[in-house]
């Protein structure tokens, strides 16, 4: 049997980015968004990428100047969205990607393609955690629709489950962290950090006005500084090496972009920062 | 008109008084909060302001919106001074007007505790030895109080009157 038809990859964006409390699909690494980066990753790999998308986002601009897939499914989470590139192209096997996965590398995805057996459901990689699959970093057969339609008309969402109860082939991974996914703000923080290290230009310019006690101790009422911290947090303690500040960042409190934030908040290039000293109104 | 405001200028607390103004009013109750002259056993001769303008705005509306929709009072405003200060100028004005005197000061109380919490404004002292120093961040910041709860406890002692 010939198998001619070519791979395609589908990256996922329809995660509600719950715990990140901000779109992960729009998450910047060096001025890209960390959607367009794992499509331009998927296109070096796949014959053509599609963007998997619930009905409400397919106008968002993030993800409308990709191709896209829109999920014809109804709420079914990454099952729905797998089935949907299956009906849309039913003899292609499909390299299904998140778009949480930062440290996702040329090789790793080399390799799955390489190790690739169209007689199972599905080729994916075992976790470096607890050694089950990854379904969302995977190559997906044409032969999986079927099942895939039962799975969900049974009501189950989980596609790890789905591998896990299907004949399917899995990898050790090739770099342990190459699958580390970000959900948190501080994960984000971490990865971003990690990538800057490896050469991606991670910097940003962020602007602090400063008042009061702080205003004094900076010498300055604004600061213009070009940072690789990702929260105020970060940002405080880096300042704190350049100026002699006394107070600890537990008394005092930040705003962001002119309004209360939290220390652990993702700052982006161009934001205004305000450390808040104890206040003294009255 | 935001109901919380800044002024560089001597406070015009009749021109506050006539924005409260209501036939359906039974009364008005303000506070003002003047520069003294001792703060912590020092002699204090005069007294700076700064603000976050932006910030303190917004916070500072606010609040006086949550005292208007937890007491149901008629009418609030509230306008604090920035820049130099002398002792006895007026550093900080508080006007609500009600049908009921009860929630007039329940509410102007509210207001004045609310802003020095967290409105961001900062007072510097400068005190007759020469000395100067931001109030609550020269020395270890107090732990903040509890004001709500603080001021339900007050409100429930209230009622048992």
């Amino acid at each position: 049997m010939t198998d001619a038809a070519p791979l395609y990859a589908l990256v996922l964006a329809g995660g509600a980015s719950k715990r990140m409390q901000r779109d992960k699909a729009a998450l910047d690494y060096g001025g890209e968004s960390q959607l367009d980066r794992t499509v331009a990753l998927a296109r070096r790999h796949a014959a053509a990428t599609f963007v998997s998308v619930r009905p409400d986002q397919a106008a968002d601009p993030v993800r409308a100047r990709h191709t896209l897939i829109v999920d014809a499914f109804g709420d079914g989470g990454p099952i729905a969205g797998i089935r949907s590139a299956l009906r849309h192209s039913p003899r292609n096997p499909w390299l299904v990607l998140a778009c949480d996965l930062p440290f996702l590398s040329d090789e790793a995805i080399a390799h799955l393609i390489r190790s690739r057996d169209p007689s199972r459901f599905a080729t994916a990689y075992r976790s470096a955690y607890d050694g089950l699959s990854e379904p969302l970093c995977a190559i997906w057969e044409p032969k999986s629709a079927e099942a895939l339609a039962q799975w969900q008309a049974q009501g189950r969402t989980c596609p790890r489950k789905f591998l896990g109860a299907h004949a399917v082939t899995l990898l050790d991974p090739i770099d342990e962290h190459a699958l580390d996914n970000v959900n948190t703000p501080e994960e984000y923080a971490l990865a971003r950090a990690a990538l800057d290290t490896t050469g991606a230009p991670g910097r940003m310019q962020i602007k602090i006005q400063y008042y009061a006690l702080l205003r004094e101790q900076a010498g300055k009422s604004t600061e213009a500084i070009d940072t690789l911290s990702a929260t105020p947090a970060e940002l405080y303690r880096e300042l704190g090496a350049r100026h002699p500040f006394t107070l600890p960042h537990e008394q005092l409190k930040v705003a962001v972009n002119g309004e209360f934030s939290d220390w652990s908040h993702g700052l982006r290039s161009g934001d205004v920062v305000v450390f808040i000293p104890p206040v003294a109104g009255g | 008109m935001t109901r919380f405001r800044f002024t560089a200028t001597p406070i015009d607390v009749i021109a506050g008084r006539c924005e409260l103004l209501d036939v359906a009013a039974g009364g008005y109750v303000s506070f003002e909060g003047w520069v003294r002259d001792h703060n912590e056993g020092l002699a204090v001769r005069r007294l700076e302001y700064e603000a976050f303008v932006d910030l303190a705005v917004k916070e500072g509306d606010r609040i006086v919106g949550e005292a208007l929709r937890r007491f149901s009072v008629r009418h609030a405003l509230c306008v604090h001074r920035v820049g130099e200060l002398a002792v006895g100028d007026i550093a900080v004005w508080v006007g609500v007007s009600a049908v009921h005197r009860g929630e007039a000061f329940d509410a102007c109380r509210f207001i004045i505790d609310e802003v020095k919490h967290r409105v961001p404004i900062w007072k510097k002292e400068h005190y007759v030895n020469g000395d100067s120093g931001w109030v609550n961040c020269e020395r270890c910041a107090a732990a903040p109080r509890d004001v709500h709860a603080e001021y339900d406890e007050r409100a429930a002692r209230h009622a048992h009157d």
